[in-house]
């Protein structure tokens, strides 16, 4: 089917604002009045509050308010999707965190006193003031000791948040099948998003005594979580969702929410909360460092006969989405092959470590870098190609994942890895002491939440006297253009030019309800949903121009924004036309609709069997490394990425996420690490924690194939997370072939590649 | 204390405690809030500006270095509500993604362009690694630079 706007590179409303400079963030908007937050965090990972003094800093002149734990109505934060979560968990998961520390904090960072002030000067002097007094106390730092017996316990109870199985045929009859076998143990860090806006926003209490918060955040459901520690109905706090500058993750969990709510609350006025950058990194949810232990086994024609893999996760000191993130990583614990025999036993761990929660990918990247790895060691040891073993043991339709999902339509991943490679062209002839490596990395990552979640997305569209249309959704914009997606469905729809469709803001209280943008589901979820809307739009449109025009309602079209015969496009009538028919004849043309996600049963708690997600989204990447021999330095000199992205909506857009998403796991794979002594950040600021900057990045072509197999609009499937997901493989799997010797541990520093490289001489 | 300075392209008389910062006094003092904060340490770059053409952090510089020069921010690379070149091809061709970086990197490519009409991709990619990008992974940020400058077409 030919599109008109779906599947073009066209250039989106908010990119005209954002190249302007205009205001379009939580932070650039000031209100008469205004007061300034300021946090006060605990310097100790694990510590007791002794006492809290806060005379002085209340004393001083400026200082409107300075609130302890005891001012918060009910300081108990609690990690939910609204009564979803709690139903795959078997055990009881304690997922709650203080708004502000009483009298132990967990983690270095954690607020324990919050304090609005009549400028920032006057803030951060009386955070300075603000005494507390703490006895350290035993922490534990590493997830592998917190499971030894006598290990200090972060919460009573144990140190063990959540434990999750998967089983599928008799793993000992596998190995036995098995010619060879390859072990490895995978390490992967702690590491930040570094979007470039730090945690933002603005609060007040608003005509109707409705406390509203603009907020740069993926998540606008949180108003909740503001109302539940207010003590407050839920109707009386309301979250405006700004454009965010950056989000991958790390606005999912609440950031300033509660915080700002708090302030604004007990101060009756307008509160500006933004996080320095050392707060960012010391304050926010991290990725999961993960201990990855995987025997993996094949016959001699390289048949994949058996997997056994344990993971273990640090949570660090909370929750948080740890449960869910380690869910991710047990369905994608086998990669996308046929495996018959898996024993997977996933474990996440609490520790005075920071917090970890979303980061893009969740779950599913540390466990792409073991089953990848595990590949090219299998590959070696048979003598095999590693692109030809993994062709051998693909997933194809009809095949069985591991969690006893039949894949209901053709996966396209053997194309995604043919392509990639293809794309790489001639390897590039050693010199010097430059050694080349080359590798692939193929990856599955589901999008859309967890199937059992009853995930739905609500959107309206109407349109207006002059022909127009508004799309109304609360889904929050990170910024990979989830709302120009949304109005471009709406402009193929209708017949109109994108210029002529405009959304009109993320809010959880003006809009439909649309859920996260999180799990790479906005396009499933909110795209169907504002799909819907469209169409029903359309049939009322087509309707009141069948009867303006005097012909059947099949033959009418719209196009170029007006409504016209099929075969006759001199009988037309321009869209403003119809509406106003429309609207004076009683019918105002306007549609609320709502997708539901396909649901299916809870997955079975010992088993691990059942339907975990609707869909995945797969994907390879193909990349070429120079190690310098003599300085163990790595460059990416090349990098292909190819995924099936179902369809393309907007072609810019899906190219910037498959670009983004590989820079951000070369970051991850050769850079990044939060250096933790004891819990204590070392390097909390972007001049200690590196990320890559435009000479890091290589040249990347990208490779988009469109099965139309996808379950969102127009057959398009989720691109966010999945872009990132096989960069860190493919990275630790060219470098381990120009080296010589497996690389499973994160990041591969020129430290790493330089012992290796003497491992091997 | 008073700052008389050129502010994109027009007279500006403006008043700042010392303390400020370039950054303060945009944001703060001037309502300019296209000029973004980062890191407020002189490292993402976002807060990119032009002070006589040269590109500066304005987060570490003090209000105090504006006297007497021409500043630029990225609300003042329209001209007669046209857009720069650079502007148009940064919002065509995707290089704007939540688009924080955005006005430091415009400001950065401005400055390289201004000095060399017709840099190569690798001397796009040294102009900007000052300027961080966490979404784009900078293959449209470079593609744009070079389909805006001037002696490349």
């Amino acid at each position: 089917m030919a599109y008109r706007v779906i599947g073009t590179s066209a250039a989106r409303a908010d990119a005209w604002e954002k190249v302007r400079g205009r205001p379009i963030y939580a932070g650039d908007v000031a209100m008469p009045g205004m007061l300034h937050g300021r946090i006060v965090r605990s310097p100790y990972a694990s510590a007791r509050i002794a006492r809290i003094d806060t005379r002085a800093a209340r004393a001083l002149p400026g200082v409107a308010a300075v609130l302890t734990a005891q001012d918060v109505p009910r300081n108990e934060l609690r990690m939910e999707l609204p009564g979803r979560m709690a139903e795959a968990t078997a055990g009881a998961v304690l997922a709650t965190q203080p708004v502000l520390a009483a009298d132990r904090v967990n983690f270095q960072g954690e607020p324990v006193a919050a304090i609005a002030a009549e400028t920032e000067e006057i803030a951060a002097e009386a955070a300075d003031l603000v005494e507390v007094e703490y006895e350290e106390l035993p922490g534990v730092y590493d997830p592998l000791v917190a499971l030894e017996p006598g290990a200090p316990e972060v919460h009573e109870g144990g140190n063990v948040l959540r434990r999750w199985h998967l089983r599928a045929g008799d793993v000992t009859e596998g190995f036995r099948r098995a010619a060879v076998v390859v072990e490895h143990t995978y390490r992967t860090p702690f590491v930040d998003h570094v979007y470039l806006e730090t945690e933002t926003g603005l609060g007040w209490i608003d005509a109707e005594g409705v406390l509203t918060l603009r907020v740069s955040t993926q998540v606008l459901e949180h108003f909740r979580d503001v109302a539940e520690i207010l003590q407050l109905p839920h109707g009386r706090v309301r979250l405006e969702g700004a454009y965010l500058g950056g989000g991958f993750g790390g606005k999912e969990d609440v950031t300033v929410e509660c915080l700002l709510g708090l302030l604004v609350w007990k101060t009756r006025r307008p509160v500006r909360l933004v996080f320095s950058r050392e707060e960012s990194f010391i304050g926010h949810g991290k990725r999961h460092p993960y201990v990855m232990r995987y025997r993996t086994g094949a016959t001699r024609e390289g048949a994949l006969t058996a997997l056994e893999a344990e993971l273990i996760s640090d949570s660090g000191a909370y929750a948080a989405l740890s449960p869910w993130v380690l869910f991710y990583s047990l369905v994608t614990a086998t990669g996308p092959y046929r495996v018959p025999h898996v024993k997977v036993d996933a474990t996440t761990v609490y520790t005075n470590n920071p917090v970890a929660s979303a980061y893009r990918c969740f779950g599913s990247i540390q466990t792409c870098l073991a089953y990848e790895g595990q590949m090219d060691a299998l590959a070696a040891a048979l003598g095999m190609d590693p692109l030809a073993l993994r062709e051998k043991n693909f997933l194809r339709k009809g095949d069985t994942l591991a969690t006893g999902q039949v894949m209901e339509t053709e996966p396209m991943i053997a194309q995604t890895m043919r392509q990639a490679w293809a794309g790489l062209g001639e390897r590039r002839a050693p010199g010097g002491p430059i050694r080349v490596g080359r590798a692939v990395a193929a990856s599955f990552t589901p999008y859309g939440r967890m199937c059992w979640t009853r995930d739905s997305a609500s959107a309206w569209v109407g349109m207006e006297l002059d022909g127009t249309a508004v799309v109304r959704c609360a889904a929050p914009d990170v910024g990979g253009g989830q709302t120009a997606s949304l109005c471009a469905i709406t402009a193929e729809v209708l017949g109109l030019d994108t210029d002529r469709v405009v959304a009109v803001g993320r809010d959880s209280h003006f809009t439909p309800r649309a859920g996260t943008t999180t799990a790479t589901r906005q396009l499933l979820m909110s795209g169907n949903a504002v799909l819907a809307a469209a169409r029903e739009v359309r049939r009322h449109l087509v309707a009141e121009a069948a009867a303006l025009l005097e012909a059947a309602p099949g033959d009418i079209e719209l196009a170029d924004g007006r409504a016209f015969v099929r075969g006759a496009p001199d009988r037309a009538v321009p869209m403003a036309g119809v509406v106003r028919a429309a609207t004076a004849n009683g019918r105002p043309v306007q549609a609320l609709e709502k997708y539901d996600a396909p649901w299916a049963p809870t997955i079975d708690p010992v088993t691990g069997q059942g339907k975990a997600f609707n869909d995945y989204t797969f994907g390879s990447h193909a990349l070429e490394v120079e190690i310098d021999e003599e300085t163990g330095r790595t460059r990416v000199s090349r990098l292909v990425a190819c995924f099936d992205a179902g369809l393309v909506i907007n072609r810019a857009s899906a190219e910037g996420q498959l670009e983004g998403g590989a820079v951000q796991g070369l970051g991850y794979a050769l850079m990044e690490e939060i250096a933790l002594e004891n819990g204590v950040s070392r390097n909390p600021h972007l001049l200690d924690y590196k990320v890559p900057t435009s000479l890091d990045a290589p040249a990347i072509e990208t490779i988009l194939i469109e099965s139309g197999h996808g379950l969102g609009p127009f057959g398009a499937k989720g691109l966010g997370e999945p872009a990132m997901t096989p960069s860190i493989a493919a990275v630790a799997n060219a470098v381990s072939n120009a080296v010589g010797a497996r690389m499973t541990e994160l990041p591969i520093t020129a430290e790493r590649v330089l012992a290796a490289l003497r491992s091997t001489t | 204390m008073t700052l008389t300075f050129v502010l994109n392209g027009h007279p500006c008389t403006a008043e700042a405690p010392a303390h400020w910062t370039v950054l303060d006094l945009l944001r703060d003092g001037l309502s300019l809030t296209g000029t973004k904060d980062g890191c407020g340490e002189g490292v993402c770059g976002t807060c990119t500006v032009l002070a006589d053409g040269r590109p500066i952090r304005a987060c570490l510089v003090l209000a105090a270095h504006v006297r007497g020069r021409a500043l630029v921010t990225v609300e003042g690379l329209e001209t007669d509500g046209r857009l720069d070149p650079l502007q148009t091809a940064f919002a065509e061709r995707g290089a704007a993604q939540c688009g924080f970086c955005t006005p430091g990197m415009l400001l950065a490519a401005k400055a390289l362009l201004t000095e060399d009409p017709a840099p190569t991709a690798q001397e796009v990619r040294e102009a900007l690694s000052g300027n961080l990008c966490r979404c784009t992974g900078y293959a449209k940020i470079v593609e744009a630079v070079l389909a805006a400058a001037p002696g490349r077409s």
